[in-house]
């Protein structure tokens, strides 16, 4: 039995505004309102929304025949949340279907990956919840920024309990071998990998409007000849692609809705089922093990991580950025933190690409600068206004090591504060409590005076105990300093 | 080919373009040149252009020998050619200011009665017209138009002017009428009609009323620099320099250059600004430097030759061209010759050819010190917009512009 299995991004960044240096620590505000909001309601509009449509409509004709996957970043939900949230319900729609299967994530479109695994792990963590938020669904297949992916990252991914992972299937990475099987990664044989097939999907999200193109017009009919026609022992064709293909890389008026919509009719006829990527992995055998030496990815022609770290500006700035990642992390800051994520979206670094040609022309079209020098310029001024508060909070005099150390004495000070607060709400009971005891006892012999004298006696050596406890409690952490430094690192690193 | 200025001796960027595109036409092969200039030093590279000066090409019949023509003006002409020149005088002109050998004395500058100059240059051309023989006439810029024509009208040769800048460049929309005839007068009598850059060809076709069939754009190209001026060695301020090298003229847009500056230093104290050159708004521009507190980091070396030119760059980590109006702009591409990052203003017609520079609009000086800032502040961007302008420039070479010319000669004889 053949399966094939679609899987859909959506992704929007927040595009930064124009923002010159003399902004730098006067303006902290950065997002171009104006853009984002233009650019993500004209494409819900014109290809999320009635892609989602058709994707819900295939479900019900089917009969729970056609599934899916759908991922969506973090950064796209907050703005969907903002501008387009008719988008998000019908989202729940697809989800509530059982259907449609929604994939773990970088929060932010980030290459975390490549540089911070905590970063990455904290990342990935916060997007689950989010998903688990809206969409009530614990995604167990892992999709990377980009789909980026490399050996070194397989063990890393398992320990955080996904399955398998979702990758491109690069032809200098497979060389004669078919995408079209589950393989294992060569590091954590565990972990499953699901291979995009790269010319099968470009056929759709690229060529299919294409009058040049030696197959135009392409219709259901013939596409699911070709998918059927694979060699009988071929598992599952893996189909990857953005939700923009459908209404916005190739437009309404080609025919792309129509032929979205009769492809389960097609499948059908020919035996050929729908699965997510869940389903492929736990019922699928993979047929060998993978070996990735170097980062894949799905950009570019060179499907590797030029697109984003391919020359000097784009390098310096992710470096710059990442060189505060445990220190933001050691933030709480609300704004702050957001910034930080929005700010890791892979996409500023597209568009610092100095490439020529047919890539060039890519970067060119998603960016919204003039040229990636503007793009640069911009992103650093920004991300110098965001280094400047960063180190208001934190001044960069001190190192991480011993801020971490410094904010757990605070830490531990204060739980020391409370317990000794405690400590002396509870003398004060019993001393009242004694001098209930005395009064009744002493009654009218004593006489007033007595019980005066007695309280001054006893609240002396109280405040006596309160101030010999505080040099005591200031030594005490440091001697706990270490232990709980780690403890609290790991404890932000799961937040 | 007709032109007033030819390396060494330059003061603009005429010359250098002239002396690059004949040099590149005749790389392409196959081609004789002669290039008239007013006034030859005898220094001139004579290596693939046969030079004849205006100023010793005889207007006034004299009889002298051969030996005392050799000693008087043997070091910037053959005499041969000066006995064969004046077998071809047309016309009496000893009511003008002759010299001993019946030639007109030019000063080779622009000099205040430059449209004597102008008009004796164009004598000049008469004579040199009868004497050799060519296929073209070529004109470079208005000066030489008036040559041009008369020598196409004494033989009936096609001919081609080349426009490297126009009045409407020089003087920011205020156009000297006598000028603008004299381009305008060029322009209707040529055959075709080169610009050095699509913004110029549009100011041909708009401004003039030129037929755009024929007018095509040739960019200009850099001349590949020699070892000795890549690896000049001046001393390196500390702090990072940004400079404005060119004629401190209202074309030049200087004053954006002194605006930026401000907005950059007063949040990033640490760099200086060097604006060289000399030009009759440099005193406004230093009264302006000072009325923005600013004099103290804004430096007027003044005017730059020669070698100077590129110490200067070498010595500088931005290189910045605010024009208002250039018809092409060469210094760009010599700075990123040198390995130094460039802003230009869109209103250039080199941003029509380069992408590993930064352009703005020269009236948007939060744009202009935005960048200034960016290249000094951030390394990588220094270091990626110096190699890829580097890689970039070095492609960008006089015989391809050449080989266009050629083309348009072909053209306008009918050849194919």
């Amino acid at each position: 039995m053949k399966a094939i299995c679609f899987y859909f991004q959506i992704h929007q960044p927040f595009r930064l505004k124009r923002y010159r240096f003399f902004d730098i620590g006067n303006d902290h505000y950065y997002d171009d309102e104006f853009t984002n909001e233009d650019i993500l309601s004209r494409i819900a509009h014109r290809s999320y929304i009635p892609a989602a449509e058709s994707l819900l409509r295939m479900i019900e004709e089917s009969k729970g025949k056609f599934r899916c996957a759908i991922s969506l970043t973090g950064v796209v939900i907050e703005q969907l949340e903002i501008y387009v949230p008719e988008f998000l319900d019908l989202l729940k729609k697809l989800a509530d279907t059982g259907c449609v299967e929604f994939l773990a994530e970088t929060y932010s479109h980030s290459l975390a990956s490549l540089t911070d695994p905590e970063e990455f792990q904290a990342q990935v963590k916060a997007h689950d919840q989010l998903i688990y938020e809206k969409f009530g669904q614990h995604p167990k297949v892992l999709r990377n920024t980009e789909l980026i992916y490399c050996d070194e990252m397989a063990p890393m991914i398992h320990e955080m309990g996904y399955k398998g992972v979702i990758t491109e299937g690069a032809k200098h990475i497979l060389g004669w071998k078919s995408p079209n099987y589950v393989y294992q990664a060569a590091s954590c044989p565990k972990l499953k990998l699901l291979l995009k097939n790269d010319k099968l999907s470009d056929d759709v999200a690229r060529n299919f409007s294409n009058p040049s193109w030696e197959a135009y017009p392409l219709t259901a009919d013939k596409y699911m000849d070709w998918i059927a026609s694979t060699p009988a022992d071929e598992q599952v064709v893996n189909l990857f692609m953005n939700l923009e293909t459908f209404g916005d890389f190739q437009p309404r008026e080609t025919g792309i809705f129509q032929f979205l919509e009769a492809l389960p009719r097609f499948a059908a006829e020919r035996g050929v089922e729908f699965i997510t990527p869940s389903d492929a992995i736990s019922k699928l055998k993979p047929v060998a093990e993978l070996s990735v030496l170097h980062p894949i990815s799905w950009a570019d022609e060179a499907r590797d991580t030029s697109a984003w770290l391919g020359n000097k500006l784009q390098n310096e700035a992710f470096n710059k950025l990442y060189s505060v990642a445990e220190r933001v992390r050691l933030c709480t800051d609300r704004r702050l933190k957001q910034d930080w994520n929005h700010l890791q979206s892979s996409d500023h670094f597209f568009y610092m690409s100095t490439k020529h040609f047919n890539d060039g022309a890519a970067h060119a079209m998603f960016s919204p600068y003039e040229t990636p020098y503007q793009a640069f310029t911009n992103y650093m001024n920004v991300l110098a206004d965001f280094l400047v508060r960063v180190d208001e909070q934190y001044p960069k005099s001190i190192d991480n090591e011993e801020l971490n150390a410094l904010l757990s004495t605070i830490n531990n000070q204060n739980s020391e504060i409370e317990m000794l607060n405690k400590e002396l709400q509870s003398m004060r009971n019993n001393l009242e409590h004694l001098n209930e005891e005395h009064a009744t006892r002493a009654a009218v012999a004593e006489g007033k005076k007595l019980d005066e004298n007695l309280k001054v006696e006893e609240a002396a050596p109280a405040a006596k105990a309160k101030r010999g406890r505080k040099p005591a409690a200031e030594k005490a952490p440091k001697s706990e300093k270490k232990p709980r430094a780690t403890k609290k690192a790991k404890a932000d690193g799961q937040e | 080919m007709f032109g007033w200025e030819f390396p060494p001796h330059i003061l603009g960027g005429l010359g250098t373009a002239s002396y690059g595109l004949t040099k590149g036409m005749w790389e392409c092969g196959d081609m004789d040149i002669t290039f008239v200039i007013p006034k030859p030093w005898g220094d001139e590279d004579r290596s693939f252009a046969k030079i004849i000066g205006a100023s010793q090409v005889p207007v006034g019949w004299r009889d002298v020998s051969r030996e005392y023509v050799e000693s008087r003006i043997g070091n910037v002409m053959d005499p041969d050619e000066y006995f064969r020149l004046r077998d071809h005088i047309y016309a009496d002109f000893n009511y003008m200011r002759l010299n001993d050998l019946g030639c007109i004395e030019f000063s080779g500058r622009y000099p205040d009665n430059l449209l004597e100059e102008i008009n004796n240059y164009s004598i000049c051309a008469g004579v040199i017209a009868r004497t050799e023989e060519f296929d073209v006439i070529h004109s470079h810029d208005w000066l030489t138009y008036p040559a041009g024509i008369h020598a196409k009208q004494v033989t009936g040769k096609p001919m081609v002017i080349h426009v490297h800048a126009t009045d409407f460049d020089r003087s920011r929309g205020n156009v000297n009428p006598t000028v603008f005839n004299i381009e305008r007068d060029g322009m209707l009598h040529a055959d075709h009609i080169i610009t050095v850059s699509n913004l110029t060809r549009n100011t041909v076709i708009d401004k003039y009323g030129i037929d755009p069939a024929k007018v095509t754009t040739v960019h200009n190209a850099v001349t590949p620099l020699s070892e000795d001026l890549l690896n000049v060695n001046p001393p390196r301020c500390k702090e990072k320099v940004v400079t404005f090298l060119g004629r401190i003229t209202m074309q030049k847009g200087p004053e954006y250059f002194v605006e930026a500056a401000a907005k950059v230093l007063r949040n990033n104290p640490h760099v200086r600004f060097v604006m060289a050159g000399s030009g009759d708004m440099m005193d406004k521009m230093i009264d302006l430097a000072a009325a923005r507190g600013i004099a103290d980091r804004f430096h007027f070396p003044g005017f730059q030759k020669g070698k100077q030119v590129y110490e200067m760059l070498k010595a500088s980590d931005v290189y910045v061209m605010p024009s208002v109006s250039e018809p092409f702009g060469i210094s760009p591409l010599e700075a990123m010759q040198m390995g130094v990052p460039s802003i230009i203003s869109k209103q250039s017609g080199c941003a029509e050819i380069l992408t590993n520079v930064i352009k703005t609009d020269y009236w948007d000086i939060d744009a202009m010190a935005d960048a200034i800032n960016a290249i000094v502040s951030y390394p990588a961007m220094h270091d990626q917009l110096k190699e890829d302008g580097l890689a970039e420039v070095n492609q960008i070479t006089w015989d391809k512009a050449g080989r266009k010319v050629i083309n348009i000669y072909n053209q306008v004889l009918h050849r194919n």
